[in-house]
């Protein structure tokens, strides 16, 4: 057996685990690692200009291939940073391992020079984290943080490593382990066949269902069956803003986004549902609304793989505790078998009511927001304009705010793993380097990144590790002038009295900024040059583009819940509410 | 509804941080808490008084179940089971009282472990419920410290906790 010291076994480690990219920034308590990284080529180091970028990198990385996304960091300060990363990756459920250089084990406890009880303060935000004692734990500990990251309902892992368990004088006998047990931990796989079938009955029997689609469907791989068992029941499809791509977009079944800013067609349709189908959702409050005035007369048929989400906020009829993939084949199964479909006449009133909503209020069809003129450019038409010049086949990342919400409203998704941003923790800074992770995964794609004057200054600095890594993404600046989503608020529940979204004149010039980084800047005034722009923007190929489009700052996202409400209590412009 | 439950966990460092850690974190409360090793030194036990109705319960079930860490959860107030609390009263003894005490204490089938000049040790166990009334019965007598164990369960009959 070859001797590795610990440091070296956790490059290799990581290599063994399937890593290529590994994103990250050196210092003290990690540098035996980074010595280990440097005498090798299997594993490349992505330098990134701070480590929250590291972790949204690794993150978007992830979600774009569903591979473990991999991360180093220092201690202490190196550690910290990667913390909002973690916890947005943590919500998400997207698997990460986070390995975090430790002060020597003599030091701890010491209030030694960058320590931070990293496993402390992760705790909350990790789906498990270990500290690695021994050089002769490295390998199987890695192994473990691995297949605990990705399996099940995936998560983050902390790894924490002491300096002195990477001593490169300390060598040790490599494994790698061929398999990981751990007694206490058997995700479920599988759902109950009991259960489905009492689920298809009910399916079966079903006048006005709805399904409800989420994150579990991107992060099972189950977007085939989801679509497959759509068409087989002829059943309209709403997806979560994490769910989005899991149904294709532009097809006739799919109602929409659900939830606080999703269309009118898919909560009314909730609204008025008697079935439910739910899939990899956990009812958050972005999308109930208030929870006892949730859907009123509908049966909740619950699919997930961690039976922790199931009844969690709204209680489940029937709960399908396994893994989304699973469960929908055997349903699509048990449905072929039974012969027969649900009640024809009942779902042909069903879309009749539905498409009637749609003509009413629906988002492609009865706008909800004015033409563009001028040089008033209307946020919904740039992401429109994306759209279309893109064709629907660019990979998108987004920050969080309302060009979030028109990007997911507008923007239409075929495919799972084309859209990805931060729905559960809701991180301003996420979309630039989650894009990079994107293109990392996906070179010569076009990956394009729409977010806010507000969002993108929170990672700005990656800017410059796109030149240096080579990740020519594309950054479309939604610039109202303004926290624009905070501003709503006010303008909605503070009578317009607007506290802190304003930068008084002291925004960058981002075209210039984008150049002092090597980049090809694009400034969008005008609603005639938009389209030209954006075709010109990804006519650069290996160019990052910054397309700085100002848009109407005084735009709204509509529709939006009413609170507290129902499901169908929406505001649908300034002045008209259902 | 007060319940009971034991947890069996891998006796790892962070282990019982993570158990504490999901109680506040969610927002719920603790009463008691216990924890030692078992007769497998790499598994600790765990038993918890926590305030909850069924759907409360089901809550912390799945998300106790969620920690990797965790091997068994289990809610022994859903069957029969038994309880015990043990406590340790430092009460002041002095003259007339000292008799007065020791028949308490032999009422409550509890011992006196230390006898100081003007102090007894008493140490008494059984259900928290019994412990109290004990405190109660103390009456005028000066108790100067109480300690107690918190609760630990097993389930009666051959059903056992195993991992
Ligand atoms: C890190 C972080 N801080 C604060 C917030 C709260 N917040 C939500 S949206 C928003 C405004 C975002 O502004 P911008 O990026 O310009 O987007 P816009 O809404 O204007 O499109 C803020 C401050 C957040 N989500 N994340
Ligand atoms: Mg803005």
């Amino acid at each position: 057996m070859e001797l590795l010291s610990g440091g070296e076994a956790t490059i290799r480690a990581l290599r063994d685990s399937g890593v290529k990219y590994l994103w990250g920034y050196p210092g003290g308590a990690a540098l035996h690692i980074y010595d280990a990284l440097f005498r090798q080529d299997d594993v490349k180091h992505i330098l990134m200009r701070h480590e929250q970028g590291a972790t949204h990198a690794a993150d978007g990385y992830a979600r774009a291939t569903g591979e473990v996304g991999a991360v180093l960091v220092t201690s202490g300060p190196g550690a910290t940073n990667a913390i909002t990363g973690i916890a947005t990756a943590y919500m998400d459920s997207i698997p990460l391992v986070v390995i975090s250089g430790q002060v020597a084990q003599e030091k701890i406890g010491g209030d030694a020079f960058q320590e931070t009880d990293m496993i402390g303060v992760s705790r909350p935000i990790v789906k498990h984290s270990f500290m690695i004692r021994r050089a002769e734990d490295v390998a199987e500990t890695i192994a473990k943080a691995f297949y605990i990251a990705r399996s099940g309902r995936p998560g983050p892992v902390v790894v924490d490593i002491p300096k002195d368990v990477t001593d490169p004088n300390y060598k040790v006998p490599y494994r790698y382990p061929d398999k990981i047990r751990i007694r206490s931990y058997q995700p479920s796989t599988k759902g109950h066949s009991g259960q489905i079938r009492r689920a298809v009955k009910v399916l079966l029997e079903a006048r006005r269902p709805v399904i409800y689609a989420g994150g579990g469907i991107i992060l099972g791989n189950a977007a085939d069956q989801l679509t497959r068992l759509a068409r087989q029941l002829n059943f309209p499809v709403t997806n979560t803003l994490m769910g989005l791509g899991g149904y294709p977009g532009s097809d006739r079944q799919f109602v929409g986004m659900l939830g606080m800013h999703g269309t009118f067609e898919a909560n009314t349709a909730m609204h008025h549902a008697d079935v439910i189908l739910a899939v990899g959702v956990r009812f958050d409050d972005r999308v109930t609304n208030t929870p006892d005035r949730f859907c009123p007369g509908a049966q909740i048929i619950h699919i997930d793989v961690d039976p922790s989400s199931i009844s969690k906020n709204v209680p489940a009829d029937i709960p399908i505790v396994g893994a989304c993939d699973a469960v929908l084949d055997e349903m699509i199964e048990q449905i072929e078998t039974a012969g027969e479909g649900p009640d024809a006449a009942a779902l042909a009133e069903w879309w009749q009511q539905i498409d009637e909503w749609r003509r009413r209020h629906g988002l492609y069809t009865a706008p909800r927001h004015e033409p563009s003129v001028g040089s008033l450019i209307k946020p919904q038409d740039a992401v429109r304009a994306l759209y279309k010049v893109t064709e629907g086949k660019a990979y998108i990342t987004s920050d969080v705010g309302q060009h979030q919400m028109f990007a997911a409203q507008y923007y239409l998704f075929d495919q799972p793993r084309q859209w990805f941003n931060s729905g559960g923790l809701g991180t301003m800074g996420y979309g630039l380097p989650a894009a990079m992770g994107v293109q990392m995964a996906f070179p010569g794609a076009d990956v394009a990144c729409v977010t806010g004057e507000g969002s993108i200054q929170m990672c700005i600095q990656e800017l410059s590790a796109c030149t240096q890594h080579q990740l020519p993404v594309k950054i479309i600046n939604l610039n109202n002038q303004a926290l624009g989503m905070v501003k709503q608020w006010q303008d909605m529940q503070y009578g317009s009295r607007y506290s802190q979204i304003l930068y008084e004149d002291s925004l960058p010039d981002f075209v210039k900024l984008a150049e002092a980084y090597g980049h090809v800047g694009l400034r969008v005034e005008h609603i005639d040059e938009l389209e030209d722009k954006l075709r010109e923007c990804f006519s650069y190929k290996d160019r990052v583009v910054f397309v700085d489009i100002q848009v109407d700052p005084h735009e709204h996202v509509y529709p939006m819940h009413v609170a507290p409400g129902s499901m169908r209590d929406l505001w649908l412009s300034k002045t008209e509410r259902t | 509804m007060r319940r009971i439950i034991s947890v069996l966990l891998e006796n790892e460092p962070g282990a019982l941080s993570r158990v504490v850690g999901l109680f506040s974190q969610r927002g719920y409360n603790i009463d008691s808490l216990t924890v030692a090793p078992t007769e497998d030194a790499t598994l600790s036990r765990m038993t918890l008084t926590t305030q909850g109705d069924d759907l409360t319960i089901e809550k912390i079930t799945k998300q106790l179940h969620k920690l990797i860490d965790v091997v068994k959860v289990i809610d022994l107030t859903d069957g029969l089971h038994i309880e015990r609390e043990l406590m340790l009263v430092k009460v002041k003894a002095s003259g007339d009282a000292r008799a007065e005490v020791k028949r308490v204490v032999d009422i409550f089938r509890g011992q006196i472990i230390d006898v100081g000049p003007a102090s007894y040790v008493i140490q008494l166990a059984g259900v928290s419920a019994k412990l109290d009334a004990f405190i109660e019965a103390l009456g005028e007598t000066a108790v100067l410290e109480v300690v107690r164990s918190g609760v630990s369960g097993i389930m009666r009959g051959e059903r056992a906790l195993r991992a």
